[in-house]
């Protein structure tokens, strides 16, 4: 397995026992953290761009603030495509909370005025 | 027609041209950023994934928002003059040593600024298909990678339903995921050399989570299709570089990505006169990001094609201060040469001086793990460094600091070279 | 479609259609003029090699050559009206060996015999002091100060521009399926179903010439595409000659040239390949070394580190070394422009009299115009202009100050021009201003392109084409629909 967290991309190598999961060959705190949950419950973040209403061809960024579980970014994007923002937008505020109780937010990342 | 006197003139309003602007602005003087889309922000603006921002914020942000945060300290700038959807046409010289730039602009005409320094920070365009001359027709459904992530990101509009992507840099490796995030079905990824040119942790994350074959050591040879795209012919690449025709097969697909390499936005640049280096496409520039034009600056993507932003913003933060230096009167100390020595595909700057540290910036030509760079000044050997992972597509930031030069005699010329074994 | 009849129908708008219509332009007839593809110029005439020719290389005593001399002392005149860039930057011929010498006497006899002016025989001296890029191995070779360079496209452009503005009515994607003859007029329809009616037709069908006189039950002949590549290489290249460079000819072919074109930037080609199909026009990559390798021969510095793009063209050949230009002795009222290969382009103008003459002998009655307007007003572009020269352009019209196109200097007041004279495809685009030609191949202006096309001509963008039909450039909007 490949670490994603940063651009170095340690080879990790994750096993799974009944009790825990151990992650070797991560090179900081955050390959580790990786490793389980890539095992158990893999998350990704996930980006997009939203359409802006009213305004012709002009859509404005989006992220999720934390990985999201994959199993929802497929129904997270098709909420995503649906939904239209009004303008004046500002980075940083959130366009969805808490999509379908998994705590993650849904922010936009750039600022637009009228 | 407009003539405005400043400083400083910055050639764009990207993460270079932002972060130049801002470290010459915040000494004191009056900064123009020639900008020729209708806001700043530059191409970070279309690249919406996270990886950004990482050494300079300390956080992982997307293109836009990295775009954001110096979009915010530039409009609160007052000594920083934007003006935007402004082209700039040509660079020229008065009598007097002043840099003059002519550019056209929607809202007043004509503006010729004056000043004493000019950054070139216009960023870099895409190599296409006609540069690296694909066989076949020529029908609509081809596109660069980063025109179609414009087009997706700012426009909202799909290039097409089924792609084959050229290339396994990052931007084919991004917009492989974009696409399969969008409902296109992604064929394949394919790769002229045996190892993959984008980061790995972006073969995991665009390509295996989407099972998207990866097909290298092999080229796109023929493109078919008279009216739009209908199919591609890939053909594997032997040990030798060869083309082996007989094990070619064909994908049908309707659209073609194409992510074959960047080039410095040279062609101002060149009509004023600056020198190009071949191995960078870009200018050859003295340690203080001076082109062989006086008082021509450059940084970030003009000057040669970065792969991290931080390290963009660090270059540029830095020319900034060397173009203060140069306003000031302050006048090239002597430089020593840098060379590429073994297994280096560039470095840059082209001249380190001794008085002060350098950072220096290079490419290696090899794929390793525990590889060792080693520099030596005049054939003597003067440092080492471990690195623990290295390959062509990740850049090699070097810090020289000046006591190293401690025991090299000033008076001598000096050549510098940068090794990786 | 109102069922008016016109007097002529000119069918095909390369350069052959377009100058025949412009030239019936100047009488009191009702023309039109019919084109199978998106825009005009979309056929043989799009990947032409832009050459004016002096006249050396073909037979005295054809059409071909007479045509071709004619054609090229108009050029300055077609030039001053319709205001199209063109250079006589004069054709050199190279020769390398003692035997290519002896080609090269006799291509000179052939044009004192054809009256070519000015036309000189050049030792080796004399030929690198005219080109001091060439080969200095060069042998000695011609010289032929009359020679020249156009963009072709721009040309046929301005034939059909200035052909309207004098009544001409143009109808462009309308391939001819049927025709029909009675009561001295032929009724002619579309694939799409328009038809119209004229008493005259011309075919000047190109590539298609021989389906088109099927169709009209006129001569039965072939037309055999002979594919052409061809390579663009940037501006200032270093191999970039002062005039156009050809080798010694051999057989059928002109050989492959070193080109300036007028703009600028240089073209290397084309290839002669007899080909089956008519609507092949792939490069390959076993032409693109040979082109190369013949090219640097001539021209050492060529590299191939500055090509732009390829591209590659067809040529309507046919039976018999010569253009088949006649009154059709099967179809009533029907006049053959077929088989014109080169020197096509250099003859268009003197084409155009001689089928002008045609008609007449064919008993159409011609009466000029009075209110004949042989000028049109020279494009206004921004690039190339002094700073005062462009502040009063921008001053006047802002969007000549938005350089839509970066790498070629073009701006959004140009392209907006392309635009509103009906050009709304992104190649009729390119090639009416030059957007999409430079570097970058459109990388940096293709979606503002899109846009002005939306904005100017209310075109939905995931219709725009690259030149009609289905050649969309995108394929939809973002949308929920495509997450399955």
């Amino acid at each position: 397995m490949i670490c994603i967290s940063c651009p170095v991309g340690c080879h990790l190598i994750v096993a799974s026992t009944r009790d825990r999961i151990t992650v070797k060959g991560n090179q900081c705190k955050r390959g580790e953290i990786y490793g389980k949950e890539e095992m158990l419950s893999p998350k990704r973040i996930v980006t997009a761009v939203v359409k802006i209403r009213k305004k012709e061809y002009c859509y404005i960024p989006v992220k999720t603030e934390k990985p999201l579980l994959k199993k929802y970014i497929k129904p997270l994007l098709k909420e995503l495509y649906r939904l239209e923002v009004d303008l004046p937008v500002k980075c940083g505020t959130v366009l969805i909370k808490n999509f379908e109780n998994t705590g993650i937010n849904v922010l936009i990342t750039r600022s637009m005025k009228n | 027609m407009l003539e405005k006197k400043v400083n400083a003139v910055v050639i764009g309003g990207g993460s270079a041209g932002m972060a130049a602007a801002l470290s010459i602005a915040e000494k004191g003087y009056q900064v123009a950023i020639i900008e020729r889309e209708d806001t700043l922000g530059g191409i970070l603006l279309q690249c919406i994934h996270n990886g950004f921002g990482l050494q300079e914020f300390k956080q992982e942000l997307t293109g836009p928002e990295y775009a954001q945060r110096f979009e915010d300290f530039v409009h609160k700038n007052r000594k920083i003059n934007i003006f935007l959807e402004t082209t700039a046409v040509d660079i020229t010289q008065n009598d007097n040593g002043t840099r003059v730039v002519n550019t056209y602009s929607k809202k007043h005409g004509v503006i010729l600024f004056s000043a004493d320094a000019v950054v070139l920070a216009m960023g870099c365009r895409e190599r296409n298909r006609g540069n690296i001359a694909i066989a076949g027709t020529r029908p609509a459904g081809i596109f660069t990678a980063g025109l179609a992530q414009r087009l997706l990101n700012i426009d909202g509009f799909i290039p097409g339903k089924k792609v084959v992507i050229i290339g396994s840099g990052d931007i084919g490796l991004i917009m492989a995921r974009r696409l399969t995030w969008v409902g296109t079905e992604v064929l394949g990824v394919v790769e002229i050399q045996p190892f993959p040119s984008g980061l790995t942790r972006n073969i995991v994350q665009c390509l295996n989570d989407f099972s998207i074959p990866l097909y290298l050591n092999h080229v796109v040879s023929r493109i078919y299709g008279k009216e739009r795209v209908t199919k591609v012919r890939i053909t594997p690449i032997t040990q030798d570089g060869k083309i082996d025709e007989k094990k070619s097969f064909q994908i049908a697909c309707d659209t073609i990505l194409l992510s074959v390499g960047l080039i410095p936005d040279m062609e101002l640049a060149k009509n004023a006169g600056v020198r190009i280096n071949h191995d960078t496409n870009g200018p050859y520039v003295n340690a203080d990001l001076m082109t062989s034009q006086e008082g021509i600056f450059a940084c970030g993507n003009a000057l040669h094609v970065h792969d991290i932003v931080d390290y963009v913003t660090e270059e540029a933060r830095r020319c900034g201060s060397y173009v203060h230096d140069y306003i000031q009167g302050g006048r090239v100390k002597k430089q020593g040469n840098v060379i590429p020595g073994a297994n280096i595909k560039y470095i840059l700057p082209n001249h380190y001086v001794t008085h002060r540290n350098n950072r220096l910036y290079c490419r290696p030509m090899i794929v390793k793990n525990n590889a060792e760079l080693f520099i030596k000044i005049n054939k003597k050997f003067v440092l080492q460094k471990k690195l623990r992972h290295i390959q062509p597509s990740e850049m090699i930031s070097i810090d020289l600091e000046k006591d190293v030069f401690k025991n090299i005699q000033k008076d001598q010329n000096h050549t510098l070279e940068v090794s990786i074994r | 479609m109102k069922e008016d009849c016109f007097d002529v129908a000119v069918i095909g708008a390369g350069v052959s259609g377009a100058a025949i219509a412009r030239k019936l332009s100047l009488y009191r007839l009702k023309v039109t003029l019919i084109e199978k593809c998106e825009d005009v110029s979309f056929g043989v005439s799009k990947a032409n090699s832009g050459i004016i020719h002096a006249g050396f290389h073909h037979k005295p005593a054809t059409l071909k050559s007479r045509l071709e001399i004619e054609g090229n002392l108009m050029f300055e005149k077609f030039q001053q009206e319709l205001q199209f860039p063109f250079k006589r930057v004069g054709i050199l011929v190279a020769a390398f060996s003692y035997e290519e010498m002896k080609t090269v006497e006799k291509l000179y006899q052939q044009g004192i015999e054809n009256n070519v002016p000015l036309i000189e025989i050049c030792n080796r001296e004399r030929l690198l002091e005219l080109e001091p890029k060439l080969n200095s191995d060069v042998s000695g070779g011609l010289y032929a100060p009359t020679g020249g360079i156009i963009e072709p496209y721009r040309y046929v452009f301005a034939l059909v521009e200035s052909a309207m503005k004098n009544g001409v009515k143009l109808f462009t994607d309308f391939k001819v399926i049927r025709a029909g003859y009675s009561g001295g007029q032929y009724t002619i329809t579309s694939a799409k179903g328009r038809s119209l009616k004229a008493k005259y037709v011309i075919n000047a069908g190109g590539l298609y010439a021989d389906e088109i006189s099927s169709l009209f039950k006129a001569e039965k002949y072939k037309i055999f595409p002979r594919k052409g590549e061809e390579y663009l290489l940037e501006r200032n290249s270093s191999g970039f000659p002062n005039h156009v460079i050809f080798p010694v000819p051999i057989k059928n072919s002109k050989g492959t040239l070193v080109i300036p074109t007028v703009e600028g930037t240089m073209m290397i080609g084309p290839t002669a390949e007899e080909i089956k199909d008519k609507e092949d026009v792939a490069t390959t990559p076993e032409n693109l070394e040979k082109v190369f390798s013949l090219a640097m021969k001539m021209i050492p510095s060529i590299s191939k580190r500055e090509i732009i793009t390829s591209f590659a063209g067809l040529r309507p050949a046919m039976e018999g070394n010569d253009f088949y230009i006649d009154i059709s002795k099967k179809a009533s009222h029907f006049i053959q422009v077929a088989g014109i290969q080169s020197p096509g382009l250099t003859a268009s103008p003197a084409i155009a009299e001689y089928v002008k003459d045609l008609l007449k002998k064919d008993g159409l009655k011609l009466v000029e115009k009075r209110d004949y307007d042989p000028f049109l007003k020279g494009a206004m572009v921004v690039r190339g202009r002094t700073p005062e020269e462009a502040d009063k352009l921008i001053k006047k019209d802002s969007a000549y100050g938005n350089i839509v196109c970066r790498c070629e200097n073009v701006s959004e007041a140009e392209v907006t021009e392309a635009i509103e004279k009906g050009h709304t495809t992104m190649d009729g685009i390119k090639f009416y201003t030059r957007a999409g030609m430079g570097k970058c191949q459109g990388g940096f202006c293709t979606y503002k392109i899109l846009h002005l096309i939306n904005q100017k001509a209310g075109i939905s963008i995931n219709k725009i084409t690259k030149r009609g039909g289905r050649s969309t450039i995108v394929y939809d909007t973002l949308s929920d629909k495509n997450i399955k």
